[in-house]
């Protein structure tokens, strides 16, 4: 997760730390580096506009910590305007309220919604809760057939849709029947979408406001380029969501998009999508991941201790 | 978009003015093909290339550089090689990472060749994702194309080799060889890819006779990659690129076409088994930088 991003940042900072002196052209030479990074992981340009100025305000006016070199000090300030800008500690599902708890997934088509569906749904159920799986695609070809077939290998039940039905009546049915079995948690797969179809964006404002879901994650694909703002801020426009799944990560994506989203939306990745298989599901933790993007092991032992 | 408005003003402002290219210009022109995907690399490339004739051929005017900017875009993408028709049934293997509409643009595909006159058949090469073969069961019935499937779980080689068998048979005149997603890091499962192609070979000279890459226009950088470890491993003929009706411009495959000169035939437009185009090098730079 993040290697190649990694790789990248690690050897710019080695250059800055190497630096005895570090004066205002090396401290530009090594944003520029930066700067290049974040673009080359597909980091938007506008946030990484943004973060590049902010470290090097930073950089500039910063008070000296006597005890670091100032290549170690411009590594710091990166670290932790990338915690910032990754978010904090793990943030675990929400789903205090009324049982039986919501889960809606949203996103663009084939990001990986009916999979993190599955995924979420052994999450949950190693969580001792029990979950109930939710078909409420009824456009894509098959799309209830793949979250029944998942359901079965996974042993979770899922809930009978039709592909005539309304989204919003599977949905209302699927509660009442989870109520009657005991189910405490739905998972709401929802179709594939794209941001600007305003009739699809409107089913799923219409099932947020019918089922007063807890949590509504929007579903990203890893790989995902500049767009991938455009595409955020228009959902969480609309459906105020309440995190984030980043999936595919387990190749080699550089993954700026997780940086961009969060950025632009402020709501926390919650999970990572690492493969196709249902136990393939990791919780994301921000701090770590910054720590080990910029690979800060051995600084950053050194910056607590300062 | 207000960059694009914004760049297409500051190009007419810029030259209304009677005054030189100066270095923000560029850099906007930096940003709006970064921020379209194109790369920071390739961005650059296009950029020297632009410096070089706006000082050599002295444009001044706005249409005028446009249209260069345009020209010099379009020309970065080489045609698709025509395939002289094989005898019997023409072989088309489908491959691409997970999700980028593999299978959708089959059916497009099926539905072209069936408006076309030809005889198709569609096979289910994807045995592991679930429901991946009743999608394209449902897809076959919707385009009239027959459907070929050896059941959930089976080795795609062998479904590969029999819906040759099948065609042969069937008297068909085209084969969409659907694939399972992948990603292009998973060695065993490039191999896999590797192994079908053999196997298409040996079953039927020449076959496959040609290999579509797949790639979804949200795709930032990484699609580089993809493409370079896809052609590795099976020879990627052309490119589709899909989802292009959204706000994404695919300008990866500008970077894709400078490093690896790929033709791209069609474009996906939709999740209709009509919603796909030839590919336009002009109506796609134009689409990029208007
Ligand atoms: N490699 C990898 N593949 C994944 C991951 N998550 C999902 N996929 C694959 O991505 C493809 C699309 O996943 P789906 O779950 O069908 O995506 P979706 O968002 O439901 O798609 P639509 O319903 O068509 O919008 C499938 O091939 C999945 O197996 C992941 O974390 N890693
Ligand atoms: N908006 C839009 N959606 C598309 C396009 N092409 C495919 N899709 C959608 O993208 C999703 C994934 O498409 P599939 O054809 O299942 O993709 P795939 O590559 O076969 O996926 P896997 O087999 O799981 O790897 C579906 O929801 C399709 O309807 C397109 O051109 N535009
Ligand atoms: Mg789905
Ligand atoms: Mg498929």
């Amino acid at each position: 997760m993040f290697d190649s991003l990694a790789d990248r940042l690690q050897s710019v900072f080695k250059k800055i730390r190497g630096h005895g002196r570090l004066d205002e052209k090396s401290v530009q030479e090594g944003l520029r580096e930066v700067r290049l990074a974040l673009l080359e992981a597909d980091v938007n340009f506008k946030v990484v506009k943004d973060f590049v100025d902010r470290v090097r305000d930073r950089a500039m006016g910063q008070d000296v910590l006597g005890s670091l070199t100032p290549g170690q000090q411009v590594v710091k300030i990166v670290h932790d305007e990338m915690v910032e800008l990754l978010g904090g500690e793990h943030l675990g599902l929400q789903l205090q309220g009324k049982t039986p708890a919501i889960i809606m997934l949203v996103g663009l088509q084939g990001s990986g919604k009916t999979t993190t569906a599955a995924k979420l749904a052994l999450h949950l159920r190693r969580m001792k809760r029990s979950p109930y799986l939710v078909p409420a695609d009824v456009y894509r070809p098959a799309a209830i057939d793949q979250l029944h077939t998942l359901a079965g290998q996974l042993g979770v039940p899922a809930f009978a849709s039709t592909p005539e039905m309304k989204p919003v009546d599977i949905c209302m049915q699927a509660r009442e029947e989870a109520v009657r079995k005991g189910l405490d948690v739905l998972l709401v797969d929802t179709a594939g979408r794209l941001h600007i179809d305003e009739l699809l964006m409107e089913e799923l404002v219409a099932i947020k406001a019918a089922a007063g879901p807890q949590e509504i994650l929007f579903v990203a694909d890893a790989m995902t380029g500049q767009d991938a703002v455009n595409v955020a801020v228009k959902f969480d426009e609309l459906l105020d969501l309440t995190g984030i799944v980043l999936t595919k990560m387990e190749g080699d994506a550089r993954g700026g998009a997780a940086l961009s989203i969060k950025s632009v939306t402020g709501k926390p990745i919650k999970f990572v999508g690492m493969g196709e298989k249902v136990s393939d599901l990791e919780v994301f933790h921000p701090d770590r991941v910054a720590s080990r993007i910029l690979g800060m092991g051995d600084i950053l032992s050194l910056i607590e201790k300062a | 978009n207000k960059t694009r408005e914004q760049l297409t003003k500051r190009i007419d402002a810029l030259l209304s003015a009677h005054r030189k290219f100066d270095d923000p210009f560029w850099e906007e022109l930096e940003e709006v093909l970064i921020m379209a995907d194109v790369g920071h690399q390739s961005a650059g490339k296009l950029l020297d290339r632009l410096k070089a004739r706006v000082r050599k051929e002295k444009i001044e005017e706005s249409e005028a550089f446009r249209e260069m900017l345009r020209q010099e875009l379009a020309a970065i993408f080489p045609e698709p090689k025509s395939v002289a028709v094989p005898q019997g049934p023409e072989i088309v293997l489908v491959v691409g990472v997970n999700g980028v509409g593999k299978t959708t643009t089959i059916a497009k595909l099926a539905h072209r060749a069936q408006m076309q006159g030809r005889k198709v058949l569609v096979a289910a090469g994807d045995t592991f994702r679930a429901a991946a073969i009743e999608q394209l069961g449902i897809w076959a019935k919707r385009t009239g194309a027959d459907f070929f499937t050896k059941g959930e779980g089976a080795d795609p080689a062998a479904v590969a080799y029999e819906a040759v068998d099948a065609a042969l048979k069937g008297g068909h005149d085209v084969v969409f060889l659907d694939t399972a997603g992948r990603l292009h890091t998973k060695v065993d499962l490039m191999d896999e890819l590797r192994k079908i192609k053999r196997v298409l070979g040996k079953k039927l000279p020449g076959a496959p006779h040609r290999c579509l890459l797949v790639l979804d226009a949200t795709t930032g950088q990484n699609a580089l990659s993809q493409t370079k470890l896809f052609n590795e491993a099976v020879t990627v003929d052309e490119i589709i690129l899909t989802k292009l009706d959204g706000t994404s411009k695919g300008g990866i495959v500008v970077a894709i076409a400078l490093e690896h000169n790929m033709p791209i035939s069609f474009i996906g437009l939709g999740e209709k088994m009509e919603d796909l185009r030839p590919f336009s090098g002009e109506d796609f730079a134009k689409a990029l930088v208007n």
